[in-house]
């Protein structure tokens, strides 16, 4: 039980080490089973500690000293939000894994690695409660991406992974400028150096320098969220990517954003966050009706999902910045659903892709016929995105709204138009590729999904279904565990 | 038999959810079936929860059922509850009911499409979500019946995917009503953080206490939402596209049921909207300009099924009309016979359309008297009752009655409507003679089936009778209809004027129907539609259409497409570009030469002595 924590994070990496060594010597599909094993074991362990942990607040724990001199520990915790976020990555990383990488030839096993070293930084993300080791795997989950940009993204990806490195590199920097100052500032104060979250978000709230020291960390976020004005890494970044991590970055680590936004923004400097709460809700309403205008004029449907996905994760700005309890448990939800959701339209995209040889929309068209059943999943996850209620999408954005309608009409009024302007979008891109006459007729016949493509978008569909109408048990996880100190009984000092 | 509601909702869920899990496998005699059973199973739970609510104890109260809770989250509840009082019953009866008919009258319709197990999907899903919508206490729920019959709705309009226009007026419906449905989200946010609560009661009870400027908020947002579900003005331009769809839809969706949930969803809430009375207003004057622009518009069409579209927003501008009187009882009385009528007339244009290849163009028909005289005789029912024929047709009684409260609240309302029930009188009935007398100028193959036939002569039926459940005081008084609502909509008030205006609003149709003949007539020739530019303006929905291309749609996916690369991209860019080039400038400082760098390092250190002096 004590080292179930920190085995979510060595599980996944050393599973991934197994692949690429599996994959020098034996067949090419020896990897791709390695990895399927290995995430199954992460399930196991993972239904294991949400059936022996309870709620509410922290619900697990675990510490042992790293670096003594500098007072970094290796220190894990799980609350709610990251139990919640954690079976998200899991959920995602399966079909991810099941699905994208099956038939990859070049270097299966580096892939492999480099795909489950992401997986394994996400779920460090979501547990450390030492903000060095946080740093660490921030940097951890996003290293492995850029070499899978490299190695096996579409043309363009030279250009388009030095961006993104630009941008993440460049923010994490400021954010690492910040959790030093934290540091050094609690060291000045009670000459203790240390890098627990726990003791630094003591000191956050109460320095005159924490608008500047949260600032660091609020850029960092919004840049991997990404929200505006620092999206533009993102439509490049994902329209260049293999599927799979296309589907891991738009599913699971622009969650890592958002979560960074509750736990080491709002949480850790509420006063800070209340004073620059009109500004972001602005920017999340500019950013969910400009991205929204922006996906109607795209070409490309793995850009114009790109734009949709910013353009919800607005609606998790405003929930985490009004300041509320709904607002912030919608932002959780919205976190969920919009990884389902955008994960599910990514993989339909990238079959599209697979099975035409184009995603331009220009060339696309009267797929309907073609593909039946999959162009139904298409119009639901189409149908999640654009908010119908009964789907998990609306749960958050009706409640990140409710949250955001408490701090300004104005901009609530605004926000919820977004659902006029994503039923452009959004239908455009249905009436694009699946309506009207077959436009490629007889170039390449289609053929059937496979079973796994259609039991995990199945599978998608009903978890969204079940959220859709029944969020309650996912709210009730929902609550950030707090910071006060009478809750910290489970994250007394480890044993030196 | 509070078991039994849920069970109303659920039957064609379930038809629904079979037919999609067969994927399409399932032959079509076998889809037939299994739709008849399952809305026949809900139609039979309808009346048979009707009859025993009725006759129960607590028949004037309401009947909950709490299925579950869907939030509660931070002093905010709210659940998925079902509620069953007199006001939620007349709407299931119309749903589960004249639902029934469509269905089993669609089979026929549908039979020869390959894609029939697709098309009874999206009808039953349809049907599950508009009885949520009027069974629903909660507001919430309301609001999940409200979006789920929209993209249903979309999804019939498109149904016919390989043809681009039906994939634009599916788009176009869906965007449309969905601008009523974000205000409808607001007014449920502006409620739920008032109220903490969004059940009907809750709200309802709240309202006289709570601040005068968001009650007003709270009603003219809603009744935006009401009014974009409804197309009525300026939110109507969706209406007549919407006919791209086969035409049960037409009948079920767009002229029964989804396009008449804002009209209940104002009676269900009328002791709110009665404290705002220039919100009511608003709804009155939206109502009457909607009637006569619509019936205006209907009078030059030239395809049946847009005449037909035309005049249900026409007749729904009466029911909002009504509401804006404060005329609870009317607004319903006249929503359930305009079911009767108006699907029974989409369900006679479908079977003539089917009988003459899929042709709509009614200039194209004529003398289809001979070659179908069942039809024939359906839609004349249909068009006597819209026409509001006096004493016989069902139309007639709930037009009377809204016109007259109309009369009492302000005599302008009532010019309107006795205006517009002259042009509609006229407006159909060129349709019947254009599409029924004078030469034939098609062939009709085929016959109509006895699938189709029953359903035509149940409503063909309904549509002369229905009306005598309610009949004012001055021709015999009969009050069955708004004695079964009182408990909820509060008693009828005193009738004003009587008899005067009811003589008026006999004569009026009659007249109409006299001019139609006189104008379209058969005279030998074969009748021409009008082509003058106004005509041609006003059959292009008064121009609305062209207007919000113009002003919406075109600067919004133009000014889009400018920005396609994304204007702040670009400045980052920009700084890029900025970068390299002082980089590749300094680069050029670094040439090698001794003497250069000396000579910098001097001119650098004047310049720091001088600025140091």
């Amino acid at each position: 039980m004590m080292f179930a924590l920190p085995a979510l994070v060595a599980l996944p990496f050393f599973g991934g080490l197994a692949a690429w060594l599996s994959d020098l010597r034996g067949p090419a599909r020896t990897p791709w089973l390695v990895s399927l094993v290995t995430l199954a074991l992460q399930a196991l362990l993972l239904v294991d500690l949400s059936a022996t942990t309870f709620g509410p607040g922290w619900r697990a724990h675990f510490a042992a000293p790293w670096v003594s001199m500098l007072g970094i520990d290796i220190r894990f915790d799980m609350d709610g939000v990251s139990l919640v976020l954690l079976w998200l990555n899991l959920l995602i990383a399966i079909p991810t894994v099941l699905l994208c990488t099956r038939h990859v030839r070049d270097r299966p096993g580096l892939y492999q690695f480099l795909l489950l070293a992401t997986i394994a930084g996400v779920n460090g993300v979501f547990l450390s409660t030492d903000m060095f080791l946080f740093f660490c795997f921030w940097e951890l989950m996003l290293l492995p991406l850029f070499g899978v940009l490299l190695i096996w993204g579409h043309a363009d990806r030279a250009r388009v992974t030095l961006k993104f490195f630009l941008f993440t590199q460049g923010s994490g920097l400021l954010m690492l400028l910040s959790i030093l100052a934290l540091a050094v500032i609690n060291a000045h104060d009670t000459g203790v150096l240390t890098f627990n979250y726990f003791v630094l978000a003591q000191v956050a709230g109460h320095s005159f320098l924490a608008p500047t020291i949260m600032l660091g960390f609020l850029i960092a976020f919004a840049v991997k969220m990404p929200m505006l004005p620092f999206h533009v890494w993102q439509p490049d970044t994902y329209a260049e990517s293999p599927t799979a991590a296309s589907v891991l970055l738009a599913g699971i680590l622009s969650k890592t954003g958002a979560y960074g936004m509750i736990r080491f923004v709002a949480q850790m400097f509420p006063s800070a966050t209340a004073q620059i709460a009109p500004l972001m809700i602005a920017l999340g309403v500019i950013g969910i009706l400009y991205c929204a205008w922006l996906a109607v004029a795209q070409d490309d449907v793995k850009r114009v999902i790109a734009y949709s996905s910013i353009s919800h994760l607005g609606y998790i700005v405003l929930g985490v910045f009004s300041g509320t309890r709904v607002g912030t448990e919608g932002a959780v939800i919205q976190m969920v659903a919009h990884g389902l959701s955008t994960g599910a339209l990514f993989i339909i995209a990238g079959f599209v892709e697979e099975r035409t040889g184009t995603r331009d929309m220009r060339r696309l068209g009267g797929l309907w016929p073609a593909m039946p059943q999959f162009s139904a999943f298409a119009m639901f996850f189409t149908a999640a995105s654009l908010g119908l209620p009964g789907i998990g999408n609306f749960v958050g954005e009706f409640m990140t709204l409710l949250g955001a309608w408490q701090i300004s009409h104005v901009a609530t009024f605004l926000a919820a138009f977004g659902a006029v302007l994503s039923s452009v979008y959004a239908l455009t891109m249905m009436k694009r590729i699946f309506y009207g006459p077959a436009v490629i007729e007889g170039s390449q016949p289609l053929g059937a999904p496979s079973t796994p493509h259609l039991a995990v978008l199945g599978v998608a569909t009903v978890l969204l279904l079940v959220l859709g109408f029944y969020p309650q048990p996912v709210l009730d996880l929902s609550t950030p565990g707090s910071l006060h100190p009478q809750s910290l009984s489970l994250a007394e000092e480890p044993a030196r | 038999m509070a078991a039994l509601l849920p069970l109303i909702i659920l039957c064609p869920l379930a038809v629904a959810v079979i037919l999609l899990l067969s994927r399409g496998t399932m032959p079509a005699r076998a889809t037939c079936g299994l739709v008849g059973v399952g809305m026949g199973l809900c139609a039979l739970f309808g009346v048979i929860e009707a009859v025993t609510f009725l006759n129960g104890p607590d028949s004037t109260g309401a009947l909950h059922v709490v299925l579950w809770h869907w939030i509660h989250v931070g002093g905010f509840d709210t659940s998925f509850a079902l509620t069953l009082d007199r006001l939620s019953l007349v709407m299931m009866l119309v749903v589960s009911c004249i639902g029934f008919l469509i269905l089993v009258y669609a089979c026929s319709y549908m039979r020869d499409d390959p894609d029939i197990a697709r098309f009874f999907v999206y009808m039953n899903l349809f049907v599950a979500s508009m009885l949520l919508l009027v069974l629903s206490s909660d507001m919430i729920a309301v609001y999940f019946g409200w979006e789920g019959v929209g993209v249903c709705s979309y999804l019939l309009i498109g149904f016919w995917y390989h043809e681009t226009p039906n994939a634009n007026a599916a788009r176009k419906a869906f965007v449309v009503t969905r601008i009523g449905d974000a205000l409808f989200l607001v007014a449920l946010l502006l409620l739920a953080t008032g109220v903490g609560s969004l059940d009907f009661n809750a709200v309802i009870q709240a309202a006289p206490h709570a601040p005068h400027a968001a009650i007003t908020l709270a009603t003219l947002l809603l009744l935006g939402g009401a009014v974009a579900k409804s197309a009525q003005l300026p939110l109507q331009t969706w209406l007549p596209d919407a006919m791209a769809g086969p035409t049960p839809v037409s009948a079920l969706i767009h002229a029964a049921t989804m396009v008449t949930a804002g009209v209940y969803l104002i009676a269900r809430l009328h002791a709110v909207f009665l404290l705002t009375p220039g919100v009511m207003l608003l709804c009155a004057v939206i109502g009457f300009v909607t009637i006569l622009f619509a019936a205006g518009s209907a009078l030059v069409q030239t395809d049946i099924k847009r005449v037909l579209a035309y005049s249900t927003m026409s007749q729904l501008g009466y029911m909002y009309m009504a509401l804006g009187c404060g005329a609870w009882q009317g607004a319903m009385f006249h929503l359930v016979t305009h079911a009767f009528f108006k699907a029974l007339l989409f369900m006679a244009a479908g079977s003539i359309i089917l009988r003459v290849h899929h042709e709509q163009d009614i200039f194209k028909m004529g003398g289809l008297r001979q070659e179908m005289p069942g039809v024939f005789w359906a839609f004349i029912a249909g068009s006597a009752a819209l026409a509001g024929l006096p004493l016989i047709t069902a139309g007639y009684f709930s037009k009377e009655m809204i016109l007259t409260s109309a009369y009492n609240v302000a005599p302008l309302f009532w010019l309107g409507g006795i205006l517009g029930a002259f042009l509609t009188s006229i407006y159909i009935f060129r349709c019947v003679f254009i599409t029924f007398w004078g030469e034939a100028r098609t062939h009709a193959h085929g016959r109509t089936g006895i699938v189709q036939a029953v359903p035509l002569a149940i409503l063909g039926v309904l549509a002369i009778i229905g009306g005598w459940m309610e009949v004012p005081d001055s021709l015999g008084s009969v009050h069955i209809f708004s004695n079964l609502l009182s408990p909820v909509l509060g008693e009828l008030p005193e009738e004003h004027g009587g008899a005067v205006l009811l003589l008026i609003g006999s004569i009026v149709p009659l007249i109409g129907v006299s001019l139609a003949w006189m104008l379209w007539k058969p005279t030998g020739r074969a009748p021409e539609a009008l082509d003058q530019p106004l005509v041609r303006v006003l059959r292009a929905d008064w121009g609305f259409d062209a207007l919000y291309d113009v002003v919406f749609v075109r600067p919004y996916l133009a000014l889009g497409r400018l920005n396609r690369n994304d204007f702040i991209d670009r400045l980052y860019d920009l700084l890029a570009s900025v970068t390299q080039f002082f980089g590749r400038a300094f680069g050029l400082m670094q040439t090698g030469q001794v003497r250069r760098y000396a000579a910098w390092i001097a001119v650098g250190t004047v310049l720091a002595l001088c600025l140091a002096v």
